[in-house]
């Protein structure tokens, strides 16, 4: 369920960098207000044991599978909701720095997806909600499996429209619903098994860790705030969004036609203008890929295609052509300069 | 069970690569982890049918790894791990988008194959420049960036606590998962319920541990930071790093690179 880097276009990638990076700050510094120091070693052990769970795996019953832990529900009900999202958050930061699972870009998405929902919607609202106080294992069962279920769905329908709006697979909106969701299901309640097991577990032999340990830190604030946020939160990004997603030419045309008094420039003006035009097609972050018509695959090719890729109407394999030259060329290269500066090294020792 | 030993012997190869050096693992690791969000950002911001102007900026990569002296099978080895998964993302272009964009001679390639294409390469450039970036930089060093950079001390701490545990612990579990697997005859034993004892045990350890090197921890003066001897600052090499990189993605970002190098020498040979 990690989202890659590949996949993703920079706008979407960076609101959901800024959304994360403001999760993480508000969480720290709540921690850091309301928890005594003796939590941040307590979490960073507690991270490492998610790694160390994660590679242990187990017979999933009546399919033959194996899986293991994810452990975002199991450290919020360890952890509390903020202590409990930081350390996802730094597991993600290690799987994407060492095991390239997501990515640098992505690591935004992924923590949001995979941390916001079981530790500030999952946890608070639906486990806390169903477990209570001291839960029977029955009661504990329930409660842990709806929670993973839900925060699974949720972070799996976030992947899904962090993939759509970033554009880059061609993957329609419907059919990445329709198999994410039940793949997600089937995970969710495997998860939420786990995470019954284990925590009853450690209640019947320690039930010290599970009294002390699950504050529900949240329990203060209203449901109502915790949407309230959320809406907040969805309207920002869609706002963001569709400024990055609007059509480009609008603000430079905008600008011109004040300059001028009229959207018409001519003479040396137009020259600026194509140039203008041109530079900020290219700079554009996110060209409109889905909101154009298109005519036919030509228009396709020049519109969607990179402008320097957008052939003359004659010559088109001549100019693809050059590009795969290119593009063999390039590579050579690099992989040349790299094999010479390497060369040199071993001379030099 | 050879797998879990196998992660871990490759994270302590992957880290134990950043003592090495070089003239790029002495740069600041604020130098590197700027240059390498510049490089991703530029690499993903291309159109999903962009496919030859990313061969470039395999130049950075390469170039990278050799200053560094990276052994380059281990690397490619690495990124070749994560292919798979951009590939079960990337087939279904074109199973979805069949309108053909290019045809050379009776070929006809559609906009689904490309953007597949273009995808692989994407991975290959996003996740190759993570692995060289934690290959010339260590992850303490990664961590102590990312602090001056604006992080908050409480995130860092704790990612640093984290990564000190991360070899402590999953030994500890490669041993608790041999022995269970020692003992269970074929399949049987391996369920939930032994999952469920073995993790809790697990994690009740775990948790003692970590009260008790808290406490080890006050005991010699532990105040909420962490110290370092390497002394490093962000001087003129580490700026000219970044803005040489920096200029270089951006133009090759805005031009297409392997377009101009190919016309340049198709046109002086014909």
């Amino acid at each position: 369920m990690h989202m890659a880097d590949a996949l993703l276009s920079p706008a979407v990638g960076g609101t959901m960098w800024g959304v994360a990076a403001g999760t993480i700050a508000y969480s720290s510094m709540k921690v850091k207000k309301e928890l005594d120091e003796r939590k941040i070693p307590l979490m960073g052990v507690l991270g490492a044991f998610i790694f160390a769970a994660q590679m242990i795996n187990f017979t999933i019953p009546a399919t033959g599978s194996s899986g293991h832990l994810g452990g975002g529900l199991l450290l919020a009900i360890l952890l509390g909701p903020h202590a409990a999202f930081l350390t996802i958050a730094s597991v993600l930061v290690v799987q994407s720095l060492f095991f390239a699972d997501g990515g640098i870009l992505a690591l935004g998405c992924n923590i949001f997806n995979l941390g916001f929902f079981p530790a500030f919607i999952a946890y608070p609202f639906i486990y806390r909600g169903i477990a209570g106080g001291e839960p029977g294992k029955a009661r504990l069962t329930a409660a842990a499996l709806i929670a993973a279920v839900a925060g699974l769905q949720l972070g799996a329908f976030s992947v899904v429209l962090e993939t759509v709006a970033s554009g880059i697979s061609s993957l329609p909106f419907s059919a990445f619903v329709m198999l994410m969701q039940p793949i997600h299901l089937a995970i969710g309640i495997v998860e939420g098994l786990v995470t019954a097991s284990v925590v009853s577990f450690v209640a019947a032999a320690r039930p010290e860790i599970i009294s002390a340990a699950a504050p529900g830190s949240l329990a203060g604030v209203p449901l109502r705030n915790t949407i309230l946020a959320f809406l907040v939160a969805a309207l920002l990004t869609g706002g963001v969004f569709s400024w990055f997603a609007s059509e480009k030419p609008d603000g430079l045309e905008w600008a011109i036609a004040g300059v001028t008094g009229s959207e018409e420039v001519t003479g040396t003006e137009d020259a600026l203008h194509t140039m203008l035009a041109s530079l900020q097609e290219k700079i554009a972050l996110l060209p409109g890929y889905a909101f154009r018509e298109t005519g036919g695959a030509d228009d396709k090719w020049a519109e969607l295609g990179h402008p320097a890729m957008a052939p003359e109407d004659s010559g088109r394999i001549g100019t693809s052509m050059a590009g795969a030259i290119g593009a063999a060329i390039s590579l050579m290269l690099a992989f040349g300069i790299g094999f010479a500066l390497k060369r040199q090294l071993v001379g030099e020792k | 069970m050879r797998s879990i030993d196998g992660a871990i012997l490759d994270l302590k190869r992957l880290d134990l690569l950043a003592t090495g050096d070089s003239l790029i693992h002495r740069l600041d690791a604020r130098a590197k982890v700027l240059t390498t969000l510049v490089f991703i950002i530029s690499v993903v911001s291309f159109d999903r049918y962009e496919f030859t102007a990313l061969f470039p900026f395999f130049l950075y990569p390469v170039v990278t790894a050799s200053l560094a002296n990276l052994p380059g099978g281990y690397i490619v080895r690495k990124i070749g791990l994560v292919i798979p998964f951009a590939l079960v993302v990337g087939v279904l272009n074109p199973l979805f988008d069949r309108e053909v964009l290019v045809r050379l001679g009776p070929l006809a390639v559609t906009g689904g194959w490309i953007s597949c294409a273009s995808i692989i390469i994407r991975s290959v450039l996003t996740v190759g420049a993570a692995v060289i970036l934690v290959g010339v930089t260590g992850f303490l060093a990664v961590c102590q960036a990312l602090e001056k950079l604006g992080t908050p001390r409480t995130f860092t701490v704790q990612l640093l606590f984290l990564y000190r545990y991360i070899f402590v612990l999953t030994e500890e579990g490669a041993r608790a998962s041999r022995a269970r697997e020692l003992r269970s005859c074929g399949r049987k034993g391996l369920g939930l319920a032994s999952f469920g004892s073995l993790i809790g045990h697990l994690l009740i350890r775990t948790w003692l541990r970590a009260e008790r090197i808290h406490m080890a921890m006050l005991a010699r003066g532990f105040t909420g930071e962490f110290h370092s001897r390497q002394v490093s600052a962000f001087g003129w090499r580490e700026l000219g790093y970044v803005a040489g990189w920096s200029i270089l993605f951006v133009a090759l970002r805005l031009e297409n690179g392997a377009q101009w190098l190919g016309r340049l020498v198709t046109g002086l040979l014909s």
